[in-house]
């Protein structure tokens, strides 16, 4: 997206308001030279062209949840899945970044099948917390861990990008935080060996990879050792959830980006006394809940994110 | 937190059910009576809480996300608790109990089962 760059100031307003009209709306950032910066209304991601891979990310969909932040968590999951057809370019798949469900009860991730499935594209899944709340941690395997090594980690290539999928909610451990384990760092290291530095990389996992906000648990304990591994890579893209909220940074090479929920948003660090869902006006729930879509265009070395709310 | 901290080391290294022995011994014994911890704002209240040999503990969810009591020497493991849901255990061993949420591990208890002498020494 850094070509639209030159030609930002030239938008017209004409031209803003035509594409509001058909995007509906939505924030599109961009990252060039290590700052992220708005673009403005998700009318520029009319630039986007069909050669490059565009995928979407979707988080935290906490189906089952129905207190006073978000009464129908289900409702706004497939309202964020309708977003699809909006889209400027139909992404090839998607990536759920975690908490499906609320409870991990068998009933939400029926609920929750039925809804992402409407999208008719693929979802490579990796849990939440809320996952793997029941007794023998199985629910989440026996549906998504298929093919998976561990408690589901796995990845995959598309377009020439090579796609990680990581697990940082099994095992955590008194006073910590997200936790990888020796087991999964081991097999990143081999699963990146040979790979060449120019392959575009896409770490995707649930709790963020990068401390946050610890005194929340925002963060993951053993992240540096996987980002070491990751650091020979010119262009890493690193998608997490977990937090309810558009988080982004860079470091080097590795851009963090944090994608809202579809079902309740929570408050910014340190802004509240405790993390839990955020009561926001019901005329506003729809600003701050959303989608990511993610585009990469060969011979750039950023990816173009894009978080649209369901409504602006 | 240093002295839940110290609790919850001490406990993994003895496997949870270790002994608290109590420096000074008091003559009485007065029996157990039920406990009540609650989960608010993502804090277990009281956080430390002291019970004799026999207490029942209930938890209690009050916040609108979901919690869990689980005993760090894995004696005891609620399901996920929703809101207003209860999970209660009964303490008969003397010893200090360190508990996290495993949901969000940042929020840690202890109870502390005293000697059934009866002693605060432990606190």
């Amino acid at each position: 997206m850094t070509s639209d760059h030159g030609d930002e100031r030239g938008v017209s307003r004409r031209k803003v308001l035509e594409c509001m009209t058909w995007a509906g709306t939505g924030v599109l950032w961009t990252v060039a030279g290590g700052v992220p910066r708005s673009m403005g209304i998700i009318g520029e991601a009319r630039a986007a062209e069909p050669s490059g891979l565009t995928f979407l990310q979707i988080s935290d969909s906490h189906v089952g949840f129905d207190k006073p932040a978000n009464p129908n968590a289900l409702g706004t999951l497939e309202e964020a899945l309708n977003k699809i057809s909006t889209l400027p370019v139909k992404p090839s798949f998607v990536i759920h970044t975690g908490d499906i469900t609320h409870l991990s009860k068998p009933a939400e991730f029926d609920d929750a099948d039925r809804i992402i499935s409407q999208a008719r594209l693929d979802v490579h899944y990796v849990p939440g917390e809320h996952d793997v709340l029941d007794e023998d941690v199985k629910l989440y395997r026996d549906r998504y861990g298929r093919g998976t090594k561990g408690a589901g980690w796995y990845s995959f290539d598309a377009n020439g990008v090579h796609f990680i999928g990581l697990v940082n909610v099994v095992d955590l451990k008194a006073g910590g935080l997200g936790n990888l384990g020796n087991e999964q760092l081991e097999w990143l290291e081999d699963d990146l060996k040979g790979r060449t530095p120019s392959t575009p990389i896409v770490v995707f996992a649930h709790i963020p990879l990068w401390s946050v906000y610890p005194a929340w648990g925002w963060g993951t304990e053993d992240a540096a050792r996987a980002l070491d591994y990751l650091k020979r890579f010119g262009s890493v893209t690193v998608l997490n959830g977990h937090i309810h909220q558009i988080m982004q940074k860079v470091e080097g090479n590795i851009t963090f980006h944090t994608a809202m929920s579809t079902a309740f948003p929570q408050p910014a660090p340190g802004a509240a006394p405790s993390p839990g869902p955020m009561k926001v006006a019901d005329d506003k729930l729809r600003s701050v809940l959303g989608i990511t879509d993610v585009t990469f265009k060969r011979g750039q070395q950023r990816l173009a994110i894009i978080d649209q709310p369901l409504q602006r | 937190m240093p002295t839940i901290k110290a609790g919850i080391r001490v406990a993994a290294a003895f496997g949870g059910a270790l002994l608290v022995a109590a420096a000074t011994f008091a003559a009485r014994s007065a029996p157990a009576t039920d406990a009540e911890v609650d989960i608010d704002q993502f804090t277990f209240t009281p956080q430390r809480i002291t019970v004799k040999p026999g207490t029942t503990v209930t938890w209690t969810n009050d916040d609108d996300d979901s919690h869990t009591v689980a005993s760090s020497s894995k004696l005891f493991k609620s399901k996920a608790l929703d809101t207003g849901d209860k999970f209660s255990f009964t303490f008969t061993t003397p010893g200090t109990y360190a508990y996290v949420c495993s949901v969000h591990p940042y929020m840690t208890g202890a109870v502390v089962v005293e000697a059934a002498s009866g002693s605060n020494a432990a606190q």
